[in-house]
Formats: structure tokens, sequence, C-alpha cells
């Protein structure tokens, strides 16, 4: 135990690690997923069937394969990231596919007669988005993508198989050097809990926030 | 911009010789679906202040001819003018006809606004605020105006009290007076009303048929779908029946609906169970 407590502070850098992992494949890929989706419902039919199969190929691809993919493939096209780097990318880029088709379905979800009451008005296309269309979409959105958030921070622990020093790889080299891992691997388990269980309680409270909206 | 017309036959028209130009203007009005023709040739005119029904079996085109007003619908070929301007193509300087850009016609679209049988109220804000909307992003007033605005109108509608009732808090009847205020509050030169009765339970029709009398009364100009025929002959200046894609028949309601011989449209009658009210 007290080896445990010992070794927290090597924990918390792998914790920050971590952390700052998934903060930037979270945003990157709600950036570029934010973008794809508007595009996949939205865009003009060369650009949404282009979008839609990045989308499909990449969510049947486990997250595993597409990291190895980044770190020990690409580097025979001359593409050559280091190991956090190439992690980030492979999961921004699942995240991305993922976000994608929370976007094009929350969106589509959205009745027709909406778009039709709002152009009826007068409203231009980028305003029957910003005030009808995407604040309806969005509480159907974010449930899901919270939840995928929560994915993500599980999948960062994948990152330490390409020796990236986070949690998980953190928790196992102290396992190594004190040959007792059953409280280390509670403890980080209870870290990865804490955070999901965060995530998800955010989830819930957010769908309550607005189940005002019915339709 | 005024497009310059080739004027189409005027047999239609009960348009007073060397009255004012008609609010709506619409000739040899064509539109497919594929190779499905839903509308083989409309010619009508709706006049100032006019409140003009268009009845018929489904299928024949009515909602198609109106979603074409609203630019819901793009029409293949024809003319739809509204105040005298052709709203779904201009002229190009090379004297071509082009279809209006997304944006000329979102604009446009304000001046036709339309009612919905299925109200599409804006499910995420107040009464008060799906009436705002339009005028402060449409016509640009300020928040104030726009209240007050929205404000008058949903009291017009008879919802003084349920001004901040999001829709979901009111009745059929109640939505659809508030589609009726956010349609009306953008001064529309028409006001288009697509069968708004037909999703409300019975006894909630009157309020709604209400509303739309007493603003026949102030003088605003309608075209209407609708399958209440004794609401249509009592409130209609002009009854059109539309038939397989065409106007089958058109004149005031006791014309139309009692003393017409058009087999077609007393066949229609028959079945509709109306006119005879």
């Amino acid at each position: 135990m007290s080896t445990a407590i010992y070794s927290i502070p090597f924990l918390l850098s792998g914790l920050a690690v971590t952390l700052t992992m998934a903060l930037l494949v979270v945003v990157l890929s709600l950036l570029l997923g934010g973008t794809l989706g508007m595009a996949v419902t939205y865009g003009p039919r060369p650009l949404r069937w282009t979008v839609r199969l990045f989308s499909d190929v990449v969510r049947g691809i486990p997250i595993l394969v597409l990291i190895f993919f980044v770190f020990y493939g690409l580097p025979a096209t001359g593409i050559n990231l280091p190991n956090f780097a190439a992690a980030t990318v492979a999961l921004v880029v699942y995240k991305t596919a993922q976000t994608v088709e929370y976007v094009r379905g929350a969106v589509q979800s959205i009745h027709d007669g909406q778009t039709e009451a709002a152009k009826s008005i007068g409203l231009t296309f980028e305003q029957r988005m910003a005030y009808v269309i995407l604040p309806q979409a969005i509480r159907r959105f974010l449930p899901p993508w919270i939840n995928g958030v929560a994915d993500a921070v599980k999948g960062t622990a994948l990152v330490s198989l390409l020796g990236v020093t986070d949690l998980m790889h953190a928790v196992q080299q102290v396992v190594g050097r004190t040959y007792d891992p059953m409280p280390l691997y509670v403890l980080g388990a209870a870290i990865y809990f804490t955070i999901n269980y965060g995530l998800s309680s955010l989830s819930r409270h957010v769908e309550g926030r607005y189940a005002y909206i019915r339709d | 911009m005024p497009t310059s017309e080739t004027e189409a036959s005027n047999v239609m028209t009960l348009r007073p010789k060397g009255g004012p130009a008609p609010v709506v203007r619409i000739r040899e009005l064509k539109k497919s679906y594929g190779s499905l023709e839903v509308l083989k040739g409309v010619n009508l005119d709706v006049n100032k202040g006019e409140v003009v029904t268009i009845i018929g079996p489904s299928g024949s085109g009515k909602t198609t001819l109106l979603r074409c007003v609203n630019l819901l619908e793009r029409y293949d070929a024809g003319s739809v003018q509204v105040d005298g301007i052709e709203i779904g193509y201009f002229e190009s300087e090379a004297g071509l006809r082009k279809p209006r850009s997304e944006r000329q016609v979102s604009k446009l679209r304000a001046e036709t606004a339309m009612v919905f049988q299925a109200f599409y109220l804006f499910p995420h804000l107040t009464a008060i605020e799906n009436v705002m909307l339009g005028l402060r992003r449409v016509r640009g007033l300020s928040k104030q105006r726009a209240r007050e605005d929205a404000e008058h109108w949903l009291v017009k509608v008879g919802l003084s009290d349920k001004l901040k009732s999001l829709p979901a808090e009111l009745s059929g009847g109640q939505q659809q007076r508030v589609g009726i205020a956010r349609a009306v509050a953008m001064g529309p030169k028409v006001l288009l009303l697509d069968e708004i009765t037909s999703a409300l339970d019975p006894e909630l029709v009157g309020e709604v048929l209400d509303v739309v009398r007493s603003l026949a009364e102030e003088g605003m100009t309608m075209l209407m779908v609708t399958h209440e025929m004794t609401f249509a002959r009592e409130a209609s200046d002009r009854i059109v029946f539309m038939d397989e894609g065409k106007i089958g028949a058109e004149g005031n309601p006791d014309e139309v609906l009692v003393s017409t011989q058009n087999e077609r449209l007393r066949s229609f009658l028959r079945r509709a169970g109306g006119g005879r009210a």
C-alpha cells in the first residue's frame, strides 16, 4: 500500500498525459466532426459521399488497428509521427468519424417541417441553422457525444501500447517495479471510473436540461 | 425587378377590367416530380383583399400550387408573380430565364408567409419568440419593436395569456393560432393557408376559423386550401376547383359549390359531402 502512495506523483503525471490527450481529441474531433457532419447533411453530393465513405470505413476499424496503422504503418509513406502525436491523430480520426454520425443523426432527426416553417417566414439557410435547426439538434447531439467523450478517455489507455506514458502506462511501470499489481490496477480503474462517471452524469444532466423541448 | 412577361391566355380571371393589378398572378404554371406532372398549366389571380379557396380531390395539385407560391417547391415552367415580381426566376442580362438564388428566394418567401397543416411551431421557442423570430431576423426590427408587434398579433388571435408558453403547453387550436400570428406578423402580401384545420380535433376547428374570418374582414389577402366546405362557402370571395393539375372550375362560392354543372366537380362535392350547409 505504501508503494501505491509513493507512486502517486508518477501516476498523476500519467493522468495529466491521459487528460491532455483526451482534451485534444475531444476539441479537434468536435471541430472536424461538426464541420464534416454539416457537409454530409447539406453539402453537394460528391462531398457527402466522400465524408460518408470516410466515416463508415473508419468506424469499421478497431481503434487499436488505427493507432498501430498511424504509428507503424504511415512511416512507410514518409509520415513519421512520434508516439504521442501518432496516438492523438489516430484517436482524432476515430472520434471525428463518430462525431460526423452524431451530427448527421441529430440534424436529420429534426422534422422537415421545421425547415419549411423557417423558410416560409423568410429565414436564410444560416439563420435557419442558427435559430431553428441547431438549437433543437444540439439536445439530441450532446448526450451521445458526451458518452463518446467517455469512450475517448478510455480509448487513450490503448496508447500505452505505443509507449506513451499515460495513466495506464504509468500504472504498468509502477507494477513492474513493485510486483504488486492489485492495488495499482484498482487505483487506475478508480481514476478512469471517476472521470467517466462525471461525464455520464453530465450527459444525463444535459438530457434533463433540454427535456422541456417536446415535439 | 419586374420581368418582361409573355402574357398567357387570360381566360380565367374574374377581375373587373381596369382594376388594380392582382397580388398573386399565376400563369401557365407547371410542376413535375420526375415523370409525374402535378401542375399542368395553372392560371390564377388573387386580388388585393380577396380570399380565394382551392378545393379538389387529393392529388389534384392544390397543396403543390400553394407551395409553389411560397417557393417551398420550385416550379418548372410558367410564371408566379407576387406584387408584380416573378418569384422563382429572373431574367439575366442575356435575356435568359434563370432560377433565383436561395438568398433572393428567402427574402421573397416572407411576402407569401404560410400556415401549415401540422403547425410546425418552433418547439424550443415560446409563443411570442416564435412570432418574434422572423420580425427580428428577416424584417430587422429591434427586439423591443418585434416584441410589441408579436404581442399585438398574439392578442389578436386570442392568446394574450399564452405569450410565454411553449408550443408543447398549448392545445392544437392554440398552436395553430400562434402559427397564423407568426405568418401574418411578417406583413405578407398574401397569406397562404394549407389545410390549417385538418390536424385539429373537431372542437378546436372553430377557434382557428374565427381567426381566419376576422383576418378576412380586415382585408387580408388569402389563398387557402381547405376541406371545410361550409367555411369555404362562407368565407371565400372565390372558389377554385382543382382537378388533375388544372383548374376545373372557378367562380363565387355559390356558383362552384351549388349551381355548378361541371360533372367532375359535382361528383367531388358529393364525395366530400360539402357545399350543402
